[in-house]
Order: C-alpha cells, then structure tokens, then sequence
C-alpha cells in the first residue's frame, strides 16, 4: 500500500486528480440568545491528494470551526452548517450520523491540540490505539496489537513494544502528540486534520513533530489540513495557505505567493507582526515591531530608539547564586524522597532601563526564578539585592514595601484579573493599600496609567470579562505600574496572545521602559520575541543558565549546545525553509527532579567576551 | 479604613455593581417567586401580635382535631387549638431558628474554611481534622447532644444546630479556597504587596462566596427540620409554644384522623424551603459579574 511521493513532487500532478476534500460555500451558524450567527462564512477551499494546506488566522478567525464543520463535529442543536464538504467524493453534510461516524477515522482523522487531555488516562496507550483500530476494521487481537506496535515505531517512539502497557501519564506531552498520531494513522486515513497540534508543546518537541507529521505524509501520501495561528509553522509545513479573518478565508494561495505577494492588507499585518529569528542582526538595541496601516496595508518601519540601559549606576536588581528546590515528599510520614531542583545557583544582574530575557523551554525554572525574585516562593538559599537592599531577608512588613519596587506580569491575561472587581478598582487598590495615595488621588491615577497604556479613562467602571485578552494584559501592565516600581518582572506576559497584540504589547512594553526607565525580567519560552525585545539574553536549562550575555552576541554566535538546539528548533517564517529537515532526534525533556542528597556539580564558565559567559559543557 | 470601593462608586459609573446585582435579580422569575414566598411568611411572622387571630395556646375542649371550616379556617389540632393561629406564631420559630442557626454556621464556619484553605499547613491540618470528626457523626446526633449540653431553650436549639452545620461550611469554604487561591489574580494581588487580610477579603471571599450561598438557602431547609426534631424531643421550642416542627410531630399520630394537623405546618415548610433556594439560585447569577 506503500505510495511514497514527495509532497512538492506531487502538486503538479494533484491539479488532475481529484481531490481528496473540497469545501464550498461552507457556513457555520452558531446559535447566539436565539440569533444565528455566522461563525464562518462562505469559505471554499480543495486539499488535493498529498498535499498539505494550512488555515491560519487569530484566535476567533473561525479556523476551528472550520475544521470541526468539515468533521461535524459541533453541537447539532447550536449550529448549523450550510454549503458542501466533499470528502472523498462523498458528500459529507448529507450523510446520516452513523455513516459520518464510519467516516471519521477511516477517510479523514483528527489530531488535536491539548495531548494532555486528548487521551483516556484509564486505558493503557496500547489498548486505546488497538481500540481504534478493531472498531474501524475485521482484525483480531492479536494483529491489532502488532499493528499498533507497528504504528507506534512509525511515530518514532523508542522502544516501542515495551512501552505498549503504559499509560497516558507516563508519556510526556510529545510523546502523547505523538501517541495520537499513531491513533490518527490506525485507519490509513486520506486526510489527517491537525489543529494546532504543537501550539501546546515545547520548541525543540515542536520542532520533532512537525518533522514527523512531513515524514509521515511522505510515507504514507496522507493530505494534511493543517491549522494553525503560527507563522513559522506555516512557513515550514504548508504547500498552500488560507488566510482567515472574522471568518472569512480572506486569502488563498501558495505559500511563497502568501508571504511574498501578500495582497490583502491583513495579510501583510499578521506577517509584519510575526517576530523573525535572526531578523535583528545588526541591530545594538531593542526595536519596536513594525506596524501596519490597517487600510493600505503599508508597513510602518519602526524608528530606531537610543539606549535605554543606564550602566554607569549599580544595578538595580542583582541575583546571587539562586537556588529554589521543592520536596518530593511520600509515603505515610511525608518522608523526603527528593527534590526538584527549579532553580540551581542563579545569578546575574539587571540594569535601570534595561530588558534581561530568561529563555528556555517548561520546567527549566525560569518562571520559578521570577518567583522567588518577588518571593513568592521561598528560595533556599541565595542573595536577591533590590534597590540594595536584600530581598530574602526581609520580615512581612518590609517585604510587602520592598514589592512596590518590583511588580509582576502574568502569562494568562484571563486568570490575572480578579473577575468581581472593577479595573479601576483593580489598578486603584495597590496605590490605596499601600497608603501612597487617597482614593480620589488613586483613582485620578487610574485613570492616567489606563491613557497610558493605550485605553481609556471612562472604562475604570468595566469588569475584566468585557475585555479582550490583550486589553486585559493592558489593564495588568497599568496595575503593575500603579506603583511606580523600578523593575517589572513579565512571566510569558505575552505568550497567550495573539501575533498582532503580541506584537502591540511588545511595543507599548518598549515605549514604558524608554519613558519611565522600567528595568524587565522579561520571561519567555519565545526566541524570536526575545530577540526583538532584549538587551540581554540568559538560556535557563534544569534549574540553571547555561548562557547569558549580550541579545547581539548570544544570539549571533551561540555557545552552548542548548542554546544551539533552542534556535534551530524555532519556526521560521519563510517558506523557502520548507522541506528541511531538522533531524531531531524524539527524545525528552529531561527532568530536573534529584534524589535526596544530590550534590549538584559546581559549574564552570568560560568567557566568550563583553559580558557573553557560557557555562562549560561535561 | 479607606477602601477601594468609595474609589469606584465616586466616580461617575455608568452602572454600579449593587444597582446591576439588583436588576439582573428582577429580571429572574423564579428569585422574584422565592422572594415573594420569603417576604410574605416573614411578614405573617413579624405581625403576628397584630392580625385578628385566635391565641395560638388557647384551647377549646369542644373543638378537638376539627377539620377546616369557617370558624377554624385551618382546623383545629389535638387539644382543640386553632391552628391557623399556631401556623402564623410559629412561623416566628421556624423561620428564626433556620434562619439564625445557618447564620451562625456561615459566620463561624466561612473564616475557619478561609483560613484553612488560604494558609495551609498545620493550621489547616488541625482545623481539617477536626471539621472531619464532627462530619463522622451524624448531623442531627451532634445537634441533639448539643442541644441537650446547652440546656432546652429555642435560643439553645438554633446555637446546637448552627454548631452542628458549620463543619459542612468549613469543609465546602476551604475546597473553594484551595481553587482559587491557585488562580494567577490572588497571586497577582500577592506580589503587589496587598495584606493576607485583604486579599482573603477582597480576591478569594467574593469569588467563593456562590457555592456557601447555594449550600446557606438547602441548610436553612434543613435547620427547619432539625429545629422540629429537637423541638420534638422537647429540646427546641419549648410547648406550648408553637413551632412547625412541633407541629408536624404532634401531626403524625393523627395522620388518618385528622391530615389537615401535618398537612398545613408541612406544606408551610416545603413554601420556605422552595422559596429559599430559588431565591438562593437567583443571588448566585446576579452577583456574578461574568454574565450579562
């Protein structure tokens, strides 16, 4: 059955063979307090047989819904799909559930995006995917359970047959992505439907499943609808793109015509906003993100500013040998039977007016970091000088002074906000609480700091569920700001937006630091954001930073072998990429979890030069 | 102390919560019905001294266990008392004593679940123990044997059962608090330096307090009751005093002579018990700022 053909191979020769799935005209209606209203509208798209095409659009754009539409997956009672799927020349929107349901699986099959809940944790992965495929086929036990050791070393996982007994928690999130994918190909599916499935992931296990998901199709002369939000992504896997916007396919063509004859204005917005890796070379300093005239279309050159970063002075924030470890503890006493090491001797320094980035993927104690800097966990051992004065030995009431001097941003723009409090009152209370002003003076600077942070004043009466998640990200900058603190630590702060707030945020973050000389912890698992927003770099890796120097230096000439597979990792926008393969290998994240007793190696650096310090390699 | 509220209410709002709270609730039939049930037995309770009815503890030998009639529009119980009379006066007992013993569960039990969850540790580890016991005996159990400690008295009865109910609110508080203390705005209020005292009032309080109010309308159910059964016992309403549960427990040796004695105290029951939790329900979607 065995049909290799290579996915650009295969374009000319799809335009005359039919295609595997071809959407017209198709309309998704939700249900709204009694209103149909139009999700998605009037879209039209073919994926010819081996072809990969991806939908990419901001979080609304109706892309999943799409997806789902094609799939019929929705609700039945609140929505409504209008127009023609043809799946394999058959009409998909016609057929009744229970044929739908033998088209599931067998002639298109999904994979999705959260693999940590995507999978039963009560069956062992092998029986799921076995499941999978008696339900589809006439196949006994025992060749089910063959086939589906057989999937799962397609998929790349090692030792396969051992691990056909395990359950879902003892994969890690790759390897349940991939676990998935093995279920996806147990029918031998025509189309494989993606959506989003590494926006969850790490960089490097991201960077592993798009290889696989292009070597699968190779082997298997899959069609793949791909969805995603991301760019790089795009670039890197898509034959051809679609373009969403308020549920519209606004755009549709090659990839190359996408990103390099662009037509469409919000076209050419969401790729200015897409932060591109080694797009700052060059560059000494921090630069703006481009805008676009929404209207035109026209790219708006950001306008190089001066150094923000006063050196002359002490730094304002220095961090000392850092370490933060939590007890494992079990069994009936709460024995210790080890520790994770989050964060192992840490230091570095932070100037007024400066932007240090911790890069690294989960688990390697960069947010951990941030949080004991602003002792919201308790460090073990360390010295934390604010404003010279020591953090960590700070009683109750001096600690709730010295965190008006260091403020934080979180990841979640939804969580962040106490959802029964006004955003006046949520920016006002700090400058009350702390006695630094009356009401009427805290809520005149409400007010204020809401202008400045590009909304407005009238909206202090609103409650965080009436705004958007980059609005609210504002309201959370505003609040950090409500302090006048001197330095701002954001914890993935704009990680969860979308890539033209993302890219909005970045630049208001730019234009506080140059105006109120703020000094940023900036923390993020993003390459290409740091790059465009830091002074300088620090690459976290179990519990420590393996790299830290100048923005311009780390990222130029990297040193540390991490650092090297962080950066090849990373998605570039740019589909001449396409094609490449990274030739990672499927292995995990290691973990930072310790026995009792463990003495961590004393770590040596060597100096690269100007302030680039890398630590030697074992 | 200068609260952040004044902040918000100064300044020219266009919709301020307490006046959204209130009209959401309008816009909710079934709280309007709960509150019409509530307001129309409380105010039966409160003028009772004035509305033109029998004395509830007079007795007339010669209109014994009566069915319903002109003289006696409710009939007459088992020593020839107008039970209409009995119905409204004890109304007075009823309601308080559900009322005021889930008031003393909610006030003692709230802060012991706040703290217990906010905190953590061997605070939590005591008071969780402990809250555990008393949910190991039966609900009534420690109520009677409290009540029966404290000496019989209707003020002793509502005391033993608000006691009795507390461990459920400690229990129900503190599994709220340890989901929301975990939320990213209470660590967010944390790292702006705001006060432990703060933070649990202004950033976990509000946003656990539906579930307790939901948990506060069936427990008010309950302590009704329960109030009856200790009153039965001789243990709550002192007789001849009347009280619905009294009632009710007289009732039940009468059941095929005379319905009407359960029919009435048990029907008022079932009213306040309705009316409560609509209007329960009906506080929990008005006071979330989250929908419309």
């Amino acid at each position: 059955m065995k049909n290799p053909i290579d996915p650009l191979l295969s374009k000319p020769a799809s335009a005359a063979s039919a295609p595997v799935l071809s959407v017209s005209d198709l309309t998704t209606s939700f249900l709204i307090d009694g209103i149909w209203k139009p999700v998605v509208r009037n879209v039209s798209f073919e994926v010819a047989p081996g072809e990969t095409v991806a939908i990419v659009g901001e979080s609304g754009s109706g892309k999943s819904v799409t997806s789902l539409s094609i799939m019929r997956l929705l609700a039945k009672r609140s929505s409504r799909i209008e127009g023609c799927v043809m799946l394999n020349g058959r009409d998909v929107l016609s057929l009744p559930e229970k044929e739908m349901q033998q088209v599931r699986g067998n002639d298109a099959a999904m994979i999705f995006q959260e693999p940590m809940t995507s999978l039963n944790p009560i069956f062992t992965i092998g029986r799921q995917i076995s499941e999978a495929l008696t339900c589809h086929g006439d196949i006994s036990k025992i060749e089910a359970r063959a086939e589906t050791i057989r999937l799962l070393e397609k998929v790349r996982i090692p030792n396969a047959a051992s691990r056909f007994e395990d359950y879902p928690h003892q994969f890690s999130g790759g390897m349940r992505q991939r676990v998935m994918i093995a279920m996806a190909l147990a029918s031998k599916p025509k189309l494989l439907i993606a959506d989003e499935p590494t926006t969850a992931l790490d960089v490097t296990i991201q960077g592993q499943i798009l290889d696989l998901i292009k070597l699968l199709q190779e082997e298997e002369a899959m069609s793949v609808l791909f969805i995603t939000h991301d760019m790089g992504v795009v670039a890197e896997i898509a034959d051809r793109t679609i373009v969403m916007f308020k549920g519209e396919a606004i755009e549709t063509g090659t990839t190359e015509d996408i990103f390099h004859k662009g037509k469409h204005p919000y076209t050419r917005a969401l790729l200015s906003a897409v932060p591109r890796l080694g797009s700052m070379t060059g560059h000494k300093w921090p630069l703006r993100f481009p805008t676009v005239d929404a209207a035109t279309g026209a790219r708006i050159e950001p306008i190089e500013v001066a150094d923000t970063v006063d050196r002359r002075t002490q730094p304002i924030l220095k961090v000392e040998n850092l370490t933060t470890r939590f007890d494992i503890r079990d069994g009936l006493f709460s024995r210790k039977i080890g520790a994770v090491h989050a964060v192992e001797s840490v230091s570095f320094e932070l100037f007024q007016g400066e932007t240090l980035a911790l890069v690294g993927e989960s688990g390697c104690g960069k947010s951990t970091t941030g949080r004991s800097i602003t002792r919201l966990v308790e460090p073990n051992a360390g010295k934390v000088d604010l404003d010279g004065r020591n953090v960590l030995s700070l009683g109750t009431s001096e600690l709730r002074e010295m965190r008006r001097g260091i403020q934080m941003i979180f990841q979640d723009p939804f969580a962040s906000l106490n959802p029964r409090m006004t955003i006046g009152a949520t920016i006002a209370e700090p400058i009350v609480e702390h006695g630094i002003g009356k009401p009427t003076q805290a809520r005149q600077k409400a007010a204020d700091l809401l202008e400045r942070v590009g909304l407005n004043a009238d909206m202090m009466t609103r409650y965080p569920h009436e705004f958007s998640g980059g609005q609210r990200q504002r309201i959370c900058i505003a609040r950090a700001l409500a302090l006048d603190p001197k330095v701002i630590v954001a914890d993935e702060s704009v990680s969860a937006l979308d890539v033209s707030i993302k890219a909005q945020v970045c630049n208001l973050l730019m234009d506080l630091q140059q105006s109120l000389q703020l000094a940023f912890l900036f923390i993020s698992h993003d390459m290409a954001v740091v790059e465009r927003v830091s002074h300088r770099v620090a690459v976290m890796y179990l519990g420590e930073i393996v790299e830290i120097g100048p923005r311009e230096s780390v990222f130029g000439n990297p040193q540390h072998s991490y650092t090297r597979k962080l950066m090849a990792a990373v998605p570039v926008p740019d589909p001449a990429r396409r094609g490449i393969k990274r030739n990672l290998k499927a292995d995990e994240l290691k973990s930072p979890v310790r026995p009792v007793g463990y003495v961590p190696p004393t770590p040596n650096y060597r100096n690269v030069g100007s302030g680039h310090i890398v630590r030697i390699e074992a | 102390m200068t609260t952040v509220e004044q902040v918000v209410l100064s300044a020219p709002a266009s919709q301020r919560p307490q006046s959204r709270a209130w009209r959401k609730l309008k816009a909710n039939k079934g709280a309007l019905v709960g509150l019409a049930i509530i307001t129309f037995f409380t105010v039966l309770a409160l003028t009772a001294p004035l509305l033109p009815i029998a004395d509830p503890n007079g007795t007339n030998w010669s209109a014994i266990r009566k069915a319903p009639s002109a003289a006696y529009w409710l009939g007459t119980d088992d020593i020839g008392r107008d039970i209409l009379a009995r119905m409204i006066w004890g109304a007075q007992a009823s309601l308080l004593a559900g009322v005021l013993s889930v008031a003393i569960a909610v006030v003692i039990g709230v802060p012991f679940g706040l703290v217990s969850g906010y905190f953590g540790g061997w605070i939590d580890q005591i008071i969780s123990r402990i809250t555990e016991a008393f949910l190991a005996m039966p609900f009534l159990i420690t109520a009677i044997a409290l009540a029966a400690f404290l000496g019989p008295s209707l003020m002793n009865a509502m005391i033993a059962i608000g006691l009795s109910a507390m461990p459920v609110f400690i229990r129900l508080t503190r599994g709220q608090v340890l989901s929301v203390k975990n939320e990213d705005y209470v660590e967010g209020a944390r790292s702006i330096g705001l006060r432990h005292y703060t933070i649990i009032k202004r950033y976990i309080l509000p946003n656990v307090f539906a579930p307790i109010l939901v948990q506060a309308t069936l427990m008010i159910a309950t302590a009704i009751i329960a109030e009856a059964s200790l009153s039965f016992l001789g243990l709550g309403q002192q007789p001849p005093a009347p009280s619905w549960g009294s009632m009710l427990n007289v009732a039940k040796n009468y059941l095929s002579q005379a319905p009407w004695m359960a029919m009435w105290p048990g029907a008022a029951i079932f009213l306040v018990v309705i009316g409560f939790n609509l209007l329960g329900d009906g506080l929990r979607d008005a006071l979330d700022p989250r929908e419309a």
